[in-house]
């Protein structure tokens, strides 16, 4: 914006000109990535029959939102009410362990030099690039070696080891801690832990945000891992649990009823993600400059 | 270095035997600090990833039969996954995927990100926001989604037929050559807004004063956006092109929950991730999923150092 202020009227003009067809241009795609999810908004307010019968992009007579909601959650003996609360514990566990293990991290890289430094952050950085696939199936063997798949703690405890949150985390702390700060703590006679807890836990707050909100998000759309290592159903995050009564609805006789229950499910499912993203964008888009622009 | 800073600032005299003790423990413990504060993401690290990593890599050198038990093959299963057409049919699904999307996603973020840090768009955060709006959906839900809007029963395209007393079109995004389009269209509707959002980070980390002097010296948008922020920005660029590979070799998700509604078009081993988890799941071979778990992290590792060479070799040019 400062810089068309600034910048002279005849670049002005001819950046105007290309403006409107700009703007139409953007308002194309605004429509191609905002109407699935208004059709799916506008699908879960109507009947299975009204899937079929009523106008694709416009509610049906019957809004059937809050009926839908109720036999959601009737389904199966209350099966999703348990995959929201699988989901909400896994993604919050995931998050905040994650987090607060990439932010000690990433401080100890960001804050000292000590012997392996270098050999180990390099370590931690080409982690990032190899698949998860290649961890997946020795997760689900260790996990039923040691009884985990039967515990939420088989999909909590592989999200803690979160190598790109330490990258961020020691990216972050580089910027925000001054290192005259730490050293005049020092000086005062605190103690490392009590730096960290006291002085340099409320610099990288934000940093430490950011990486919770990323983990939250990844946990929270995880399908591949907990599809991999959870035995039993009641087990499932929603991800699996929408994937799994997706399969069933293509057996004769069930396909009516379940159609909208997915349908309904899948809104309910978004809405918390959609609603920490919105809340918390000053910190999303942190952590997408410091990605990207150091990195 | 950082105890040097604070013998400084010390009164310089004889230190007693008491002063130096405490100067000792303190110095310990600073040098066991970073190992402590490191100490849990080791140990996550550890267990979670670099054991499954060897573990995979054992598993993959071994072959279990029915009669005969467990035996070390070496690279066999190696060998096994080198001449299996259906790891490769994977392979090349996903590469045809990855030509096709890769390209018009990362093209579209770019053209986005250029037009948002232009300064001449209004109601800026609205497209920021809603260009990124899908990327917080589940990927399973965004394929559920357009496996809808695809399908034959109440997708718009079928309602338009019926509108009009014609019979439902057949779903032919969900044909066989219809359904590498038809994922693409899905990753490219959930993932160009985030890599837009990145180079766009990256736009804006330019100072503007460079636009200013280019354009005294007369040149003209497009040769600011082609020769000053586009070449800035290179290093984000290659970065989501590197992320966007290792994504699109991974795919799983979305095939996995559209072979629902297309089972006669996506098999069981459509993608090597989808290979993997059918060989580990179905048919319980452990050891030869692993070993091709690891013969597409080798692919991968491969397209990856070639973008970069390809990308550094131009850079030395240019």
């Amino acid at each position: 914006m400062k810089a068309e202020v600034q910048s002279p009227t005849r670049v002005r003009s001819r950046l105007d000109l290309g403006g409107g067809t700009s703007h139409l241009f953007l308002i194309i795609f605004l429509v191609y990535f905002l109407i699935p999810l208004v059709w799916l908004v506008l699908a879960s307010t109507k009947t299975n029959a009204g899937l079929f019968s009523s106008f694709v992009f416009w509610f049906d007579k019957e809004f059937n939102f809050f009926t839908n909601l109720k036999d959601l959650f009737a389904r199966d003996n209350g099966a999703f009410s348990l995959w929201i609360k699988n989901t909400a514990i896994y993604a919050v566990g995931a998050s905040v362990g994650s987090a607060i293990i990439s932010a000690l991290a990433g401080y100890a890289f960001a804050e000292y030099r000590f012997a392996g430094r270098g050999l180990l952050f390099g370590i931690v950085l080409a982690s990032v690039f190899v698949p998860a696939t290649v961890f997946a199936v020795p997760l689900f063997f260790l996990a039923s070696q040691t009884g985990l798949t039967n515990s939420l703690w088989a999909v909590i405890l592989p999200a803690f080891a979160n190598p790109f949150g330490v990258y961020l985390m020691r990216i972050y702390t580089e910027q925000a801690v001054p290192q005259d700060l730490v050293d005049a703590a020092r000086v005062d006679g605190a103690g490392e832990l009590r730096i960290f807890a006291t002085i340099v836990s409320r610099l990288i707050a934000p940093g430490f945000v950011t990486v919770l909100l990323f983990a939250f998000v990844g946990a929270w759309n995880n399908y591949f891992l907990p599809l991999l290592v959870l035995a039993k159903s009641e087990l499932y995050p929603l991800t699996v649990g929408l994937a799994y009564w997706n399969s069933l609805s293509i057996l004769p006789g069930e396909s009516q009823v379940l159609y909208s229950l997915v349908i309904t499910g899948s809104v309910v499912a978004i809405v918390p993600v959609m609603i920490v993203f919105l809340f918390l964008q000053r910190y999303w888009q942190g952590g997408l400059t410091l990605g990207s622009v150091r990195g | 270095m950082q105890s040097t800073n604070l013998s400084i600032s010390q009164p310089t005299r004889l230190l007693s035997s008491q002063d130096r003790l405490s100067r000792m423990r303190r110095s310990i413990k600073r040098n066991a600090a970073p190992y402590l504060f490191l100490a849990p993401f080791l140990i996550v690290f550890l267990a979670f990833m670099v054991f499954p990593l060897l573990y995979a890599l054992r598993l993959s050198l071994f072959r279990t039969r029915i009669i005969g038990g467990t035996t070390f093959v070496g690279l066999e299963n190696y060998g096994r996954a080198f001449m299996d057409s259906d790891f490769w049919d994977g392979i090349r699904n996903v590469l045809t995927f990855g030509a096709i999307q890769i390209p018009i996603m990362l093209g579209l973020a770019l053209v986005f990100a250029l037009l948002l840090d232009s300064g001449t768009i209004r109601r800026l955060t609205i497209f920021r926001l809603g260009f990124f709006l899908p990327f917080a959906v589940p990927s399973v839900v965004a394929a559920l989604l357009w496996g809808y809007l695809y399908g034959q029963s109440f997708g718009p395209l079928a309602q338009i037929a019926h509108a009009f007393g014609l019979p439902p079109p057949p779903a032919f995004l969900l044909t066989a050559a219809g359904i590498i389009p038809a994922l693409a269209n899905i990753s490219t509707w959930q993932y160009t807004g985030y890599n837009m959002l990145i180079l766009y980070a990256a736009l804006q980390a330019i100072p503007r004063e460079l636009y200013e002097v280019a354009r005294v010296d007369g040149a003209s948008d497009w040769h600011i956006a082609t020769r000053i922020r586009i070449p800035l920005i290179m290093p984000a660029l290659f970065l989501t092109i590197i992320f966007s590979i290792i994504g699109t070799l991974q795919l799983f998700n979305e095939p996995q929950v559209l072979r629902v509604l297309a089972p006669g078009v996506i098999n069981l081993h459509f993608t090597p991730n989808y290979y993997v988890y059918t060989l580990a799941f179905q048919n319980r071979q452990f050891d030869y999923s692993a070993a091709i778990a690891f013969s597409l992290a080798i692919v991968t590792a491969i397209l990856s150092s070639l973008v970069l060479f390809l990308t550094f070799r131009r850079e030395e040019n240019s």
